[in-house]
């Protein structure tokens, strides 16, 4: 033993003392080029997919590009300009017609007024999705129920000096986003009676929930409109109208509530029974019990869930067009029509930008959503 | 002791702890449902009340029978004869099936379109699963109805004008903006009967035969080709329908003159936006669903599958497909019903389906209870029947639990 552990021995240097450094992996098989032979031309049928692949992407990416900036046509005062150019978009005439694309015609002495709804908005929102923020419930309530007061106040007017402004007026974005928050604000509340109705004990609630419930998520949104615009005059007291806008509002709300229920329902039946039971057996009654112990659990459960049903209400949103109401994207098409400005790319710039307003908001959402159940950790649930 | 005399007194204070019926759940749910009810029948039977009177104030027409009446308008689409003299009735039914026509086309090609694109997301190649995740995230976030307008007004309108026609195929498919000219093919005589008996003849055979094979393999082990040999069976039984009733047939193609095309078969734009707006929507949903469905199944199984000797493909085929499939098909019936709803955006573009047959006809008779009853009946009957289904296969199918 001292043998080999003495310094002669050791100098004979047959068995290494230490380990040797483990030499780096094969160039070939770490860093980019080894990446690019897996991940593109790992075998002959994946190299043609790979060159196909790119060959459909660099057209479709080139053909957004020239259309949308090489070959769009930057200035001009009407649409002479772009009738010349037929290969690329029409950028003066959104430099001209994007505030009605935001307001619609909403008299452009009073638009501070929709400013201000929108900075509100704002305001209550951020703190409300923000999860560090304390106060959420003041927050919510605020949302819920001063939001739309103030929002109704401000954009119809009619009081505090502030001229009326009918809801035919109200277009584009604005009226896009007062339907798509007043369908969710209220559809929310409904949707939570409807879930608890469909979960309750009692065989009519149950069955009535259940009926609605299927009725709703049955029809299309349109023949919902159609209900609303056509029928709703129909069941009123002669002489009584309701407004047009308010008329949708009705439809897509009752329409938002039965599939908010089942989002809901999804919620509540995550709950573990014994959560119920311990609350029945500390005394509280059913209202408590859901109020206080069940819907704070199912409903932060469910978020993601409502996040998408706000997501596809906002795109549903643009069928409000098929009953007469100028929202963003009925009024960019109204205005690409304008014979001032009419060529056969102006519509297709105009599509171009509602996309492009469409996609922030509902990719946003959807980010958000994607946030929120990475954060509340649900992942494991199907 | 002291604990059982404490709690013993329950027949001295009865009085004290009496539970009021009120507060009996029981019969606060009676009460409660009862009211409900009455709500419910006081609610409806208002708004059918004042809906008479409404109806009595304007002198409106009331019942079905308008559905007698001359329709005297014209539809850009029929799949049934639609003469011009043609009833109210008969215009709905040719908007029904025209929604029908959209709604299969539509399911046929998203499926396609979602199982290429959910599998493509799936893929080891960065360029093919890049692609499908930006198709995915750009055509979920942006509206269906702005979609299909782009697809019409943006594109198919802007087609050149017949004389100038595309003409992918030189002299047979002709492409503009009136729409796709195809040439039609029609068999006379018996030959039309001979390759339709010949199909169902070469269906069956092809059951039969799969059936046989998948007997013989439990029994023997030996395999037997029983996709191809299904597809030859399919293929070769209407040829051979064909040629022993004659082969009678005679084409049409779509001849250009100086404004117009005739003859031939006319896809109109319409159809073509819809149903590729349909598709490329729907497309991204079902890729959604494909995807998790594929990942539901653990990778543990694949793993086994490699263990045992089967190739990429068998356990693709054989043991992660059947598994993924029992979570992809409910969602999908629900994608199914949506491209049916969805169809009724073809009001936007003047598709003359369903809604839109049925929006011209309200305006025209004025008879809105009826027309929008017609259509809840066919989009709720297809709802209602489409779960029930459903239902029945997630029963029969439900995995089998100790």
């Amino acid at each position: 033993m001292t043998d080999i552990t003495s310094p002669s021995t050791r100098s004979l240097g047959f068995v290494r003392a230490e380990l040797v450094k483990p030499l780096p992996p094969p160039a070939n098989l770490v860093g980019p080029v080894a990446w690019i032979r897996k991940r593109l031309f790992s075998t002959l049928p994946d190299t043609i997919l790979t060159l196909v692949g790119i060959s459909i992407a660099v057209f479709l990416i080139w053909g957004v590009v020239s259309f949308a900036i090489v070959h769009a046509t930057w200035t001009g005062e009407d649409g002479d300009a772009c009738r010349k150019n037929l290969d690329g978009a029409c950028w003066p005439f959104i430099g001209t017609y994007w505030k009605t694309f935001v307001y619609g015609r909403y008299p452009i002495a009073e638009r501070w007024r929709v400013n201000c709804v929108a900075a509100a908005f704002v305001l209550l929102l951020v703190p409300l999705a923000m999860p560090s923020v304390k106060g959420k419930l003041v927050n919510a309530l605020l949302f819920i129920f001063v939001l739309p007061i103030f929002a109704y106040v401000m954009l119809g007017g009619g009081i505090f000096g502030m001229p009326p402004v009918e809801t035919a007026y109200w277009g584009g974005l604005t009226v896009t986003l007062v339907i798509a928050v007043t369908g969710i604000v209220a559809s929310l509340p409904l949707g939570i009676l409807l879930a608890l109705g469909r979960r309750s004990k009692l065989p009519i609630i149950k069955l009535f929930s259940v009926i609605y419930i299927e009725f709703w998520r049955g029809v299309p949104l349109i023949t919902v409109l159609f209900m609303a615009s056509n029928l709703l005059p129909l069941f009123l007291p002669d002489g009584m109208t309701v407004d047009k806008l308010v008329r949708a509002l009705i439809g897509v709300t009752l329409f938002t509530a039965a599939y908010m229920a089942e989002t809901i329902r999804g919620g509540l039946q995550a709950i573990p029974k014994g959560q119920y039971e311990g609350a029945m057996a500390l005394g509280i009654g059913y209202w408590r019990m859901m109020a206080l112990v069940v819907m704070p659990q199912a409903l932060k459960l469910v978020i993601p869930g409502i996040v998408n049903s706000c997501i596809s209400l906002f795109k549903d949103t643009s069928l409000v067009q098929i009953v007469g109401i100028l929202d963003l994207l009925s009024t960019v098409q109204s205005s690409a029509t304008d014979a001032r400005w009419a060529s056969p790319t102006t519509v297709n710039t105009g599509y171009l930008v509602a996309a492009l307003t469409y996609f922030v908001f509902c990719f946003s959402m959807s980010r958000y959503s994607q946030f929120v159940e990475r954060r509340l950790n649900t992942g494991h649930k199907r | 002791m002291t604990i059982t005399t404490e709690v013993s007194p329950q027949s001295s204070d009865s009085q004290g702890d009496k539970i009021f019926w009120w507060n009996d759940p029981r019969i606060r749910g009676f009460i409660l449902q009862g009211a409900m009810l009455l709500a419910v029948v006081l609610v409806f039977s208002t708004a059918i009340y004042t809906a008479n009177s409404n109806l009595d104030n304007h002198h409106n027409a009331r019942g079905f029978g308008f559905l007698d009446n001359r329709a005297g308008f014209d539809l850009a689409q029929a799949l049934v004869d639609y003469p011009k003299d043609a009833t109210y009735g008969r215009a709905l039914l040719v908007g029904f099936l025209n929604t029908a026509l959209v709604a299969v086309f539509g399911i046929l090609f998203a499926t396609i379109l979602g199982f290429i694109a959910g599998i493509a997301r799936l893929s080891k190649n960065a360029v093919i699963s890049t692609i499908a995740m930006v198709y995915v995230e750009t055509v979920r976030n942006v509206p269906l109805l702005l979609q299909m307008l782009f697809w019409y007004v943006g594109v198919l309108q802007v087609l050149p004008a017949p004389r100038n026609s595309f003409q992918p195929i030189t002299g047979s498919v002709f492409l503009n903006n009136r729409g796709l000219f195809i040439p039609q093919v029609s068999f006379t005589g018996m030959t039309g009967w001979g390759i339709l008996f010949g199909l169902v003849l070469g269906i069956v055979a092809a059951v039969i035969m799969s059936k046989w094979a998948t007997a013989r393999q439990l029994r023997t082990g030996a395999q037997f080709p029983a996709f191809w040999v299904g597809l030859a069976l399919i293929l070769a039984l209407p040829i051979i329908g064909f040629v022993i009733t004659g082969a009678n047939y005679t084409t049409n193609f779509p001849i250009k003159s100086t404004f117009n095309l005739s003859g031939g078969m006319r896809v109109i734009p319409e159809f073509m936006a819809l149903v590729l707006a349909l598709t490329l929507y729907t497309g991204v949903f079902i890729a959604e669903i494909v995807r998790s469905g594929i990942l539901s199944v653990s990778y543990g199984q694949s793993e086994a599958c490699h263990a045992l000797g089967l190739t990429n493909g068998q356990t693709l085929r054989l043991v992660v497909i059947p598994q993924a499939m029992r979570v992809i098909i409910p969602p999908l019936t629900n994608q199914y019903l949506n491209v049916t709803k969805n169809s009724s955006l073809a009001v936007a573009i003047g598709y003359p389906d369903l809604v839109y047959v049925g929006g011209t006809v309200l305006n025209q008779s004025g008879q809105a209870i009826e027309v929008i009853a017609l259509w809840m009946l066919v989009y709720l009957g297809t709802s209602v029947t489409t779960a029930t289904l459903m239902n029945w296969y997630n029963q029969r199918n439900a995995i089998v639990e100790r």
